[in-house]
This record gives structure tokens, sequence and C-alpha cells, in this order.
């Protein structure tokens, strides 16, 4: 057991874990949020995918130690008070949910990828989000909401 | 703020299982009734409010308005009169709207938790939470059919965790779900197990046939339905036949199985991801010998389930666990929990003979085994068929999937359709249509083929080729064009253009998202999904080894629904997986020249 200190969305909070324990578990269990989801723990599935220091990774490989010291951002933390993010946005227009399980992970994605890349082409949304899984096979409106957020953006810079 | 419960038995009726396409037909048209006597019965407080007569109101918005006043349903329902409204005074058989004059139903409407689902705030079975809550794991066999023959629970007590032993069961509750799978893993060393032989996935549609219950009645017996006189009608036209398989897939759902249980002075309740809120609840009642009224389960929305989240094995895993710990206990399966110990769709094999007169089918004799029985009757006109089931005596545990019986029931009809065209000379569509009275298949035939192009000059040679399937299950109907490319192993689903009509179109968007989901779920069985499993372990139970289908995988679609307001909305979420494999497997053919008669159509050897 040892003591880690993660800046999540934005707050200082620190826990008493076992080095290797997922950051999934951390998070849904120790800081209680639960919206990044367990999907597979082994990588394959993207459903647990947050950000660290900004970059996308997947949580259910990530052991706590690794990210002491470092800032964490969740599903939860994306957004400011009640202002959703563009991306989170277009998902609603989209209606790109069936069941949602899958969507926390893909927005995460999709908004560290407009970060970086404000003007993606479609191959390039398709390289980021490929690795993500979504059973109900919603991908069409994933897919729509993902450019229509980049539009947006593009709207808003002009 | 109007909410949706799912299901909670403590206040929701029963209304069976979110299965078998139910939901719209018979789920819809009560809610609808539900909405109405609601909806008079604010405008009745309206009325007396303004002192009016109920027929000069009217109503829109969410609202009751009469001569630019309005007052709103959220003030309404605040009223006396309705808060002490009592069975008696709930008006019955208020009209329904007509779906002529719809203007809620039938438009596009968003989901009311897409906020909550976007923010990362809904609660999903997996995130409840209680005040002072475990986290559970449990011991599993390493093989399929093995027993426990002892175990020491000491370590794991050790470790902290609360470890708990009835029968089979073993699991542990510990503070984290590191600390409950160490305390676990330490237990699990100890095991010692019996095992017994198991077969494997090689060759299992002969293993079926072997094992197949062939006498005997009862309602999961064999079935025999037989109308006019095949066996004259096919030693006059000359015996066509062909036999078909498919193998195991698992539902793999994005959500694994998962409860939260919590007891309190005797009573039990359980959140759940379950498509049978009151079932599970009975096996609830069985397992602990409670009362229905000491039981109660609540069912958040869940994570999709396919057809593969009916049974309540986590509720009572997690109910075991808190019983023993004394406290609220959090259960999911892990991924490979999921695919090693859900109940799979089932594997299956059929054997399907026809007799042809020029372009019409004569005779028909069809014998599936172990598929399910949705789905197994023809749809085409013949005036000699005999339809046969056989359940078998399965190697691995079974239950339903999206479409069920009915996606290797016309598997293997849909392709023995495309054979018998072959024979006859007439091309796919063509021959459809001259063996259908079906006008509502005929119509999404001619509606994906018309938007495919399929008389225009089709794609053809280099591998390329284009095939169709259609097929209906529970009110609703499919076509499906497709145009594929096959390179060495692997076929690349070039186009497809899907036609689909259920009756009257309630909301047009999540109507095209079912659809299309369906569709592209679909594919996974079609192309690439196969259980493989040998000596009592899968062979592929993860992500890595069982490919699903992704983003790179969904193919240029073109999805017509067509919209029958004359007729009763049925569902939409199973049947259009039901044309996927068919037209696929026809496309190959087409392509190479190969019949494929078994799925899946590029399987791999991992
Ligand atoms: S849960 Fe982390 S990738 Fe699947
Ligand atoms: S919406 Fe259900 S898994 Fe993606």
């Amino acid at each position: 057991m040892a003591r880690f200190t993660i800046r999540i969305n934005r707050e200082e909070r620190s826990t008493e874990s076992p080095p290797n324990r997922p950051l999934l578990e951390v998070v849904r269990e120790d800081f209680g949020l639960t919206g990044t989801k367990y999907g597979c723990g082994e990588g394959q599935c993207r459903a647990c995918t947050v950000l660290i220091n900004d970059l996308p990774a997947v949580s259910c490989l990530t052991p706590v130690s690794s990210v002491d010291g470092k800032s964490v951002t969740t599903i939860e933390g994306l957004s400011t008070g009640d202002q959703l993010t563009g991306v989170q946005q277009a998902f609603i227009d989209m209606d790109a949910a069936q069941c949602g399980y899958c969507i926390p992970g893909m927005i995460v994605e999709a908004a560290a990828l407009l970060k970086r890349n404000p003007r993606p082409h479609r191959s390039e949304i398709l390289d980021a989000m490929n690795p993500h899984l979504c059973r109900c096979c919603g991908y069409r409106n994933i897919l729509s909401s993902v450019e229509l957020a980049a539009r947006a953006l593009e709207a808003n810079d002009a | 703020m109007l909410q949706v419960m799912l299901a909670d038995t403590a206040i929701t009726p029963d209304d069976g299982s979110t299965a078998g396409s139910r939901t719209t037909p018979a789920t819809v048209p009560v809610v609808r009734r539900a909405c109405a006597a609601a909806r008079e019965m604010l405008v009745r407080v309206a009325a007396d409010e303004w002192n009016l007569d109920m027929s000069q109101l009217r109503v829109e918005e969410g609202a009751v308005a009469h001569a630019g006043k309005r007052l709103v349903y959220a003030h309404l329902a605040r009223s006396k009169q309705l808060t002490a409204a009592s069975d008696n005074t709930v008006p019955r058989g208020v009209p329904l709207t007509k779906t002529a004059d719809w203007s809620v139903l039938g438009r596009t409407l968003l989901k009311t938790n897409a906020r909550e689902i976007v923010d990362g705030t809904h609660r999903y079975p997996s995130d409840i939470v209680r005040p002072g809550m475990l986290y559970g794991a449990v011991l599993r066999p390493p093989r399929y059919g093995a027993l426990l023959d002892s175990v020491d629970l000491t370590r794991g007590k050790e470790l902290g965790a609360v470890v708990v032993r009835d029968g089979e069961f073993v699991g542990c509750a510990a503070k984290t779900s590191y600390e409950a799978r160490a305390a676990l893993e330490a237990i699990r060393r100890t095991a010692r197990w019996r095992t017994a032989p198991h077969p494997s996935s090689e060759r299992l549609g002969a293993y079926l046939k072997r094992r197949a219950q062939r006498s005997g009645g009862g309602r999961r017996g064999p079935r025999r339905r037989e109308s006019g006189d095949v066996e004259a009608a096919l030693a006059a036209a000359g015996t066509i036949e062909a036999s078909y398989e498919i193998p195991y897939v698992q539902h793999a759902p994005m959500e694994p199985r998962a409860a939260v249980a919590e007891w309190d002075q005797g009573r039990l309740t359980v959140w759940t991801g379950t498509q049978r809120p009151f079932g599970v609840r009975e096996q609830l009642q069985q397992a602990f010998r409670l009362p229905a009224g000491r039981t109660r389960v609540v069912v958040p929305d869940t994570g999709g389930g396919f057809g593969g989240k009916h049974t309540g094995e986590v509720a009572i895993e997690a109910a075991r666990l808190a019983r023993a710990a004394d406290a609220p206990v959090s259960l999911r399966w892990t991924r490979s929990e999921e695919f090693v110990w859900a109940y799979f769709r089932p594997a299956a094999a059929f054997e399907a003979r026809a007799g042809l007169s020029g372009e019409k089918i004569v005779a028909w004799d069809f014998a599936a085994y172990n598929p399910g029985t949705a789905g197994i009757e023809t749809p085409y006109a013949v005036p000699n068929v005999r339809t046969q089931y056989f359940p078998c005596d399965a190697p691995l545990r079974e239950g339903s999937y999206r479409g069920i019986g009915a996606v290797g029931n016309n598997f293997a009809r849909e392709v023995f359709m495309d054979e018998l065209a072959g024979v006859s000379g007439l091309d796919p569509l063509a021959f459809r249509l001259a063996n259908l009275d079906d006008d509502r298949l005929a119509a999404v035939l001619r509606a994906a083929a018309s938007r495919f192009g399929w008389s225009q000059s089709r794609p053809s040679g280099q591998n390329r080729g284009t095939g169709i399937a259609a097929g209906f299950e529970k009110g609703s109907y499919i076509a499906i064009c497709a145009q594929v490319r096959v390179e060495g192993g692997a076929t690349e689903v070039e186009r497809l253009v899907s036609a689909f009509e259920c009756g009257a179109i309630l909301n047009p968007r999540n109507l095209q998202a079912q659809v299309e989901g369906c569709i592209i779920q679909g594919l996974g069985p079609a192309l690439d999904e196969e259980i493989r499993f040998a000596d009592g372990r899968l062979l592929n139970g993860s992500f890595t080894r069982y490919p699903l289908p992704r983003f790179r995988d969904v193919p240029p679609m073109e999805t017509v629904l067509l919209d029958r307001p004359d007729i009763e909305p049925a569902g939409a979420g199973e049947t259009p997986i039901i044309a996927v494999a068919p037209a696929l497997a026809n496309a190959v053919f087409a392509a190479t020249g190969r019949r494929r008669r078994s799925l899946p159509l590029q399987p791999r050897a991992n």
C-alpha cells in the first residue's frame, strides 16, 4: 500500500492503494467517478478511456502508481459547470447513444482528438475511434457526432 | 420532468420480459393508453379550475389551453384531485390519437437521458453505489463440467475478505474489487477440481445431429408440421438438397452482467441489468426462499443485452455475497466470465430439400437442429411443405439472442433459395418474387433491389459479387442487397443496401439506429464470430481473440425505411439481423463460384 496523489478533474485527491491497482478501479471505487466504464480490462474496448496529462489512455491497464502527481480527466471532468463541451452536445444532437455504455469513452477520445487536431479528416477520426467498441454498433451516428463537433469548432473559429 | 423507469418490481407492473421484439407491439400500446388516460385526467383538472367543459379545451406541448390561457401539465399534476386519484377515477378506454393525427409519435425524439449519458452521471447497474458497499468476485471452474472437490478458504480470509462457500459457489467480497480478486486468487490456488470429458467445437453440426431428440413431445420436444405430400412432390420433381451449419456465438455486451444486492432485515433488493425483472425476482425468491413481497428487483437503464441478459445468475451471486458480508455487494462479471459463463446463441445444423417445377417451388422439406423455432417456417408460397425441429443435447449453455432461431433458420433458407434460383435459371430476386405471395416481404425486396440497382448491370468479375436475401419475423420485414469483394480468405463488404418495414414508424431516427446497429452487429456472426472450445475450455473468449465489428468494418450502407401508417407497429431490434449473413454468403458465391453453407464466412484459426 502506498499513498498516491492525483489531480483529478482539476482537483487534488489522494488515495491509499496497492501500486499496481488499475486507475479505472481507483476513479470508480475510491473517487466515485463511475462515468468511466469497464468493458474488458485488457485494452481492447477503450470504454475505460481517460485523459492523463491531456492524452487519452486506457485506465484499465494503467497502474495507479504511474499517474502519481499527474493530472487525470474523466468524462465527468470534461465540461466545466453546466456547460457541456461541443463533443458532448454533438453526441446528444446526433442521438448517438443507444444503450450509451460505450459513449463516455468515445467522447473522451473524440475530445482529445479534436484538441490536438481540430480539423481531422474522416480517416483520422476513424484511426482514433476504431479501437473503441460499441456493441450496439451505433458507429455511424457516433462518427457523425465527431464530425459535427469538428464542424462546430470550425464555425466557432471562423 | 417526466422520468422513465424501466422496471422496479415494487412499483411497476409485470410486463414480462424485454424479448421477442415485444416492446413495440405490447408495451407501447399500454404506455399510450396510460398516457391518454393521464391526459384526460389533466384536462379534467384544468376544466374544473376554469369552470369550463372539457370539450372546450385543447392540449398542446405539455399544457392545456383555452382562449390564450394555458395551464402546464406540471401545474395540473400537483392538483389534489390528481394526487388523490384512485383506480376508480382513472378513465378507461380513452381513445388513442389516430396515426394520421400523430404529432409526437412518428417524429424523431431524442433520448430523455442523453445528457446523463454524455456527462457520465448516468448510473448503469455496475455503477450503483450503496452506503458501506463491498465488491465481489466469484470462483469459476477451470473447465466446463468441472466440479469442486476441495478448497481452502483461510488464505482469502487472512487477506481480510468475506469468503463464502455454499456448495459449488465460492466467492469473496472486500472493500475494493482489487482486494476481492486478490483473496479469490489465493483461494483459487488451493482449489481441487474433478473434470469430466467435454466435446469440442470441431464438427459441431454432426455432433448436434447425433444428439438430436427425435421423438417425444412437450413444449421443448421436437416439432413437425406437414402440409400436402412432400415425398410425392419431391419424387415427381426431383430433389435438390443441401445442409448448413452455424456455430455458437456470444452476445458480448459492452456492460457485462452486473448486480448490487442489499439485505435489510430479511428483505432483499437487487439492482441489476436484466431483460426479465420479474423472472429474476422469481429466481431470487427460489434461491433464498423469500416471498415476493420481500424481494425487489430494480432495473436501471442497462448496457445493451441483445437477448443475453435474461437470467439472474449475477443477482443471485451478489445476494449470496451480500448476505454473508452483511453489507451491500456489487458484483460485475469480468469480460472473461461473460464470454465463458454467460449463455450462448445456439449452434445449429440444417437440412433442406426442395423440388422445382419451372420457376416454382413445389416441395419444401426443412429440418433444423437446435437453432430455436423462430423463423422456421418458410414465407414462400409452396404447396407441399414439411418443417421439422429437433432440439439437441447441446454441449454449451444456450439462450436467447437477437433474432434467435430466425438467424440460423433464415440463413439456411435464404442461401438454399439462392441455390434453387441457380437451378431454376432465374435471377435470385426474380425467383424469390415468383414464389412469394406475401406483399410486405415482396415490397422490402423490391425496395432494397431498386435502391441497390439490382436489375442494372451489377459489378462482377475480379472477385466481386452481389447477393440478396430477405426474411420476416415477429411482424417486421427485411431485405438486404450486398456487394462484396473476396480476396484470399478475406471478404470485404463494399456496399450494403437494406429495406425494412415494421408497420407505422414511431420514431424515425431511433428506428434507423436500431436497424443499422442490428445489421452492423450482424456482420460479426456473418463474417467472423465463432466460439471455439476444446477439452472444456473456450479457446477465444476475449476481445483480442473474438473479433467483433468496429468502426472500420462498417461498410457504405443505405437503409430504406418503409412506413405503413395503416399497420400497427412491430419491433425493429431483431429482424434486420436475419438477412445479413445470407445476403453476404450469396454475394460471396456470386463473387467466387464457391457456395458457402456454414458461418462465419471468413473463419480464422487463432
Ligand atoms: S476496459 Fe479498458 S480497454 Fe476495455
Ligand atoms: S451504445 Fe451500447 S455499447 Fe455503444
